[in-house]
């Protein structure tokens, strides 16, 4: 890559700032999170942060892209231990493992049917009244350029 | 040996990130849904855990710090959503009527089902939240006066169900707009649900990580309404 942010003309190394503004974030996410009584996690309000620091011009987006995009992309990884704790999960269920796992079942597919034929309609409605919807065609682009 | 592994710090790490891509191996060979990376690499560590006999707190203790980077990881959910920003002011309408209609279905599923169970108050207040990321789940389910480690358990068997599921729920349903599969995967499976919607693609996955914000939040409110039924 020719381009040369700011950040890496001023630093000299790229991805450690880049790692560093968002773990700096994410610290900013734990103390709203110690501040405000509501019981929602820093990761959240982390997340809420970023993007208002990037929509408000703050951060620019080169200064977090491609550590950001790496840790996006690794986070499946991320949940393999939480999933395997499932494996000692039996004794805290007992008895009442059936419904559990029957209604966890049931709701998932219930609610994820539910919400993608719901919004799936909406957005072919949309497209109906107003034919020139550009959105398919940018997507198109946008897969393209990246 | 097994003690050694047992007490290496990067062992349980190294394995957990071998046995995913183990899985994604498996799902490119093998084109079946049920093939998931995400179950693949659970069955693999456990599998290998109990085979080998190293205890279970023993791969947790260094695995977990994985998990750790889960919250910078969700903070990042923001750089795709801010880059498709546009499209999703375009579609706020689908945004907002797919969450809504997903919330519901959630509350009401688990009601009509706890009915169905005989389950008591406690019980069902412990599943109500179980759609939503962990964080609130567990804080809500606190609040109502559930039994957080179960409801613990709820969401992850939700969210691992979710990411398996969810492109043989697209198809069958024919949810084939970006933008409606990424609602579908965050709002029913949460943060594990838009692992996979980032597996589809970007903007599923920009949609995705939004949904898991809105259906998180909106829950703790229309649960209100739902607390007292049982």
């Amino acid at each position: 890559m020719t381009i040369t942010t700011e950040t890496e003309m001023f630093f000299g190394m790229k991805y450690v700032i880049q790692f560093g503004i968002i773990m700096a974030v994410s610290f900013v996410g734990e103390i709203v999170r110690a501040l405000l009584p509501f019981k929602c996690p820093a990761s959240i309000y982390g997340l809420i942060i970023m993007f208002v620091l990037l929509k408000t011009k703050i951060l620019k987006l080169e200064m977090v892209k491609e550590t950001s995009h790496f840790l996006v992309e690794a986070m499946p990884i991320m949940f393999v231990p939480i999933c395997v704790e499932l494996m000692t999960s039996g004794k805290v269920l007992s008895e009442i493992f059936v419904p559990v796992v029957v209604i966890s079942v049931a709701t998932t597919f219930i609610v994820m049917a539910v919400t993608g034929i719901v919004s799936q309609k909406v957005i072919e409605m949309d497209k109906k009244k107003s034919p020139k919807n550009k959105s398919d065609i940018k997507t198109a682009k946008e897969g393209a350029d990246i | 040996m097994i003690e050694f592994l047992s007490d290496s710090a990067y062992f349980s790490i190294a394995l957990s990130i071998i046995a995913y891509k183990f899985g994604i191996i498996v799902k490119n060979k093998l084109k079946f849904a049920i093939f998931n990376p995400l179950l693949v690499a659970t069955l693999v560590v456990i599998v290998f855990l109990l085979a080998t006999g190293i205890p279970y707190e023993a791969y947790e203790i260094h695995a977990s710090k994985l998990s750790y980077l889960l919250t910078p990881a969700t903070v990042c959910l923001a750089i795709p959503l801010y880059e498709q920003f546009e499209l999703l002011k375009e579609n706020k309408k689908a945004i907002a009527i797919g969450i809504l209609s997903g919330i519901l279905a959630n509350l009401i599923g688990v009601f009509v089902l706890a009915l169905l169970f005989g389950l008591n108050h406690e019980q069902y207040v412990t599943l109500l939240p179980k759609s939503i990321t962990t964080a609130i789940g567990i804080g809500v389910s606190e609040e109502l006066g559930g039994i957080a480690t179960i409801t613990a358990v709820a969401i992850i068997i939700t969210g691992v169900l979710g990411n398996i599921i969810a492109e043989f729920v697209c198809k069958v349903c024919k949810i084939n707009e970006p933008i409606a599969k990424g609602l579908a995967c965050g709002t029913s499976a949460h943060a594990i649900g838009t692992a996979k919607a980032i597996e589809i693609g970007e903007l599923e996955g920009a949609v995705s990580g939004l949904a898991i914000a809105v259906t998180g939040v909106l829950t703790v409110v229309f649960v209100s309404f739902f607390v007292n039924l049982i």
